[in-house]
């Protein structure tokens, strides 16, 4: 059973769609990548999936049965992207106080704290206060306070941001056991490098809408462009072939190395075959796949950044 | 267990355990009566130390002129004009006056030469002390004896009494009850500033850190907003059961004060003179009986938990529409602070007469009532306010309290996680009333 399903989602504002009819599945124990540029409605999703905002249409089920926001954001951990803690307040009570607002008892409260501040090492934090850390201490206490009540659901906006690469990959390990333990992942971002690493499933969201939706290499897939590397100890002079053409090279492609798109209709085992023919002998060949920041920047690169302030002729 | 009472436990906490809490919770009653105790000390002892000479050569005074604390003479009938202008010039004294010998009494001028100006209350004291002196020399001269002008100064005893036969009230029940009404309601003018402001504070506070996208998605706005209202509101009752200890103590131990003083020095301060005389009066006691506190006191604890909720929610809203910047909020206060600052308006009004008509209307308006009310309360039931006023304001309030709640949970909730500009009256409005 999927953990949450959103069925046409619309959430529309007086001067934009906001969210314009957006359907997803999320199954337990996976890590989603919710994609989008600036404005894109992503922030309006997750607050509508954390029961700040609710939908104009639409349905979200959670857990098998409809959101019900007053019992189901208890098992829901939200990190938004615009970090927030009490900054006068003390390590130790203000994780409390977070975990108790989410439904945690005192003394199970104090258990998990323990337990999340003996992992991270933050034990002696307790007594200090959040104005005397950090960014980086301040993120993982929010990383924190966000999973201490065992979510089954995590929301991730931007967790990554501010963090040096030692802390960032430790966040990173938590969200890989978090979710073998069972708990889904919900995480956006606009780093798709970062996407690539953790994501198993993506959507791309762009004006509110949905405009790609599958796994990491589902997507690759769909919009590769039939490229291949194929490398050589000597490159031929004079390269024609009716199965595939040779590209001009970037700056970054090594020497002994073609770039080549298949022609439709012709299977990369032609390649091989020509250059076996020429007598010459390959020591790589690899299909190229377009990287998501790529895919990325081809869907929503044209995208005026003004959309906030069009007017919505619905 | 209820999130609304987690959050108002943490606010409670966060402002209790502050080391600061004590101190200036003891701090404020002192200085607020430091404050009035100040400038009461200033009025009455107008300018210091002044010090006049006096060459009486037509011996006008008869040595009679008696210092006081504030200005003294010396006499020094056998100084010339000129050695008294030296030591004025040597600021030996500050100024003198100088009687000729000859002096007419009923037509000539009297003058007095300073050094440096002397202040307005010290003037008119001097010249009503020498006025005195000089009209006695002349009905003296008239052949009056001390006798007769002494019958004839005595000032008769007027009363008031209520004409109707009901029970007469104690003399100084109408001085004392305006006393009581004006600090109650005062009080409770201050009250709703401090902890209103604080509600507002907090919510910007929250709002600024961005916690509040994190608060709000374990609790509902509205929870979050209540969780405050009530944990502040607690900080408010706790530092009032400090302050009423406190009070206890100070009224055991202030009639002891006014007694031993000097009531001379009190004269010319409004209100001063009848609380000299409520203490001077031997029953001291009966008069503050006279006072119904039975009813004033559970009275004052529900206007100011009225008043507050009231208010405080208000403020709530100004908080979350607001972003950093403090002058947005200044503007955005005015509005709400104007019914406040009506209500002490009123107010000063409804202690000297609680039954006019705009006593009784801001008494009965849920945004003046907490203040107004209690001017009203000091004079009793049922001479300052009926029973069903009484009641009609208390249910009004209420009434008023959820409704101001009610909208301000709905600006609150959308205010809290808008940021960027500043929001239009009209954008406020519309959260305030739209559906969910």
């Amino acid at each position: 059973m999927n953990i949450l399903e959103v069925n046409n989602l619309k959430k529309y504002y007086a001067t934009q769609k906001a969210v314009d009819d957006i359907s997803f599945t999320l199954a337990p124990g996976s890590i989603f990548g919710l994609l989008g540029p600036n404005g894109a409605g992503k922030t309006t999703l997750i607050r509508m999936l954390t029961g700040i905002t609710y939908p104009d249409e639409g349905q979200i089920i959670f857990n098998g049965r409809p959101f019900d926001p007053v019992n189901d954001i208890l098992k829901i951990g939200y990190m938004p992207e615009e970090r927030g803690l009490y900054k006068k307040m003390k390590i130790g009570e203000q994780a409390l106080y977070l975990a108790r607002l989410k439904g945690l008892g005192k003394l199970e409260a104090m258990e998990n704290i323990r337990g999340w501040f003996t992992r991270f090492e933050m034990q002696s934090w307790w007594n200090k206060k959040v104005e005397d850390l950090s960014k980086g201490m301040s993120q993982k206490l929010q990383f924190v306070t966000t999973v201490l009540h065992e979510p089954k659901l995590i929301i991730l906006d931007e967790p990554f941001s501010g963090l040096d690469p030692v802390n960032a990959n430790m966040i990173k390990e938590e969200i890989f056991r978090l979710a073998k333990n069972g708990a889904s992942i919900i995480f956006s971002t606009h780093r798709m490098k970062e996407v690539e690493e953790i994501c198993d499933h993506i959507i791309l969201v762009n004006k509110g809408r949905k405009i790609l939706d599958g796994t990491v290499r589902q997507v690759k897939q769909q919009f590769k462009e039939n490229l291949f590397t194929i490398s050589l100890d000597t490159i031929p002079g004079d390269i024609v072939s009716n199965a595939f053409e040779v590209q001009v090279p970037d700056e970054g492609t090594p020497k002994d190395t073609l770039v080549v798109k298949m022609k439709e209709g012709h299977k990369p085992n032609e390649v091989l075959q020509h250059f076996l023919q020429e007598g010459v002998n390959i020591t790589a060949f690899s299909e190229v796949l377009p990287s998501l920041n790529e895919i990325f920047i081809r869907l929503v690169g044209d995208t005026p950044t003004t959309r906030q302030f069009e007017k919505i002729t619905a | 267990m209820n999130k609304t009472w987690i959050v108002a436990q943490r606010e409670f906490n966060s402002r209790v355990k502050k080391k600061t809490f004590l101190l200036s919770t003891l701090l404020f009653p002192i200085l607020l009566f430091g404050f009035y105790a100040f400038m009461i000390y200033f009025s009455v002892k107008g300018n210091d130390d002044l010090k006049i000479a006096v060459a009486d050569k037509a011996n006008v005074f008869n040595g009679k002129l008696e210092s006081d604390d504030d200005v003294q003479f010396v006499l020094m009938n056998d100084s010339s004009k000129a050695i008294l202008e030296k030591k004025v010039a040597t600021k030996e004294v500050s100024g003198y006056i100088y009687v000729p010998e000859g002096f007419n009494v009923s037509s000539d001028n009297l003058n007095i030469y300073y050094g440096k100006t002397i202040g307005m209350i010290s003037q008119e004291r001097i010249t009503r002390r020498l006025n005195k002196l000089l009209e006695q020399k002349r009905l003296l001269s008239l052949n009056i004896t001390q006798a007769q002008l002494d019958s004839a100064r005595k000032s008769s005893t007027i009363e008031f009494k209520p004409a109707t036969g009901d029970k007469e009230p104690s003399k100084s029940k109408a001085g004392l009850a305006y006393a009581v009404g004006y600090a109650a309601g005062f009080l409770i003018y201050i009250i709703l500033f401090i902890y209103g402001t604080m509600v507002m504070r907090g919510v910007m506070e929250e709002k600024t850190n961005r916690i509040a996208e994190v608060i709000v998605s374990s609790v509902k706005p509205f929870q979050l907003m209540m969780g405050k209202i009530v944990g502040i509101g607690a900080v408010g009752l706790l530092q009032f059961i400090i302050w009423i200890a406190l009070g206890i103590t100070a009224t055991a131990l202030i009639p002891l004060l006014i007694q031993g003083g000097d009531t001379s020095a009190v004269q010319g301060v409004p209100g001063a003179n009848t609380m000299v005389q409520a203490s001077q009066s031997s029953a001291f006691a009966t008069v503050m009986n006279s006072i119904n506190f039975a009813l004033i006191l559970p009275c004052f604890l529900f206007y100011f938990l009225g008043g507050y909720l009231l208010y405080s929610s208000l403020f709530a809203a100004v908080g979350s529409s607001v972003n950093e910047d403090p002058q947005d909020a200044q503007s955005l206060l005015l509005p709400v602070m104007m019914p406040i600052f009506f209500a002490i308006v009123i107010m000063t009004k409804a202690v000297n007469n609680p039954t006019s008509g705009l006593s009784v209307f801001g008494s009965l308006f849920p945004l003046t009532s907490p203040v107004v009310m209690m001017a009203r309360i000091a004079h009793g039931v049922p001479d300052g306010v009926t029973v069903w006023e009484l009641i009609l304001s208390m249910v009004l309030l209420i009434i008023g309290f959820v409704g101001t709640t009610w909208i301000a949970g709905k600006i609150y909730r959308t205010g809290i996680l808008m940021y960027g500009k500043k929001p239009t009256w009209k954008e406020m409005w519309k959260w305030a009333f739209r559906k969910a």
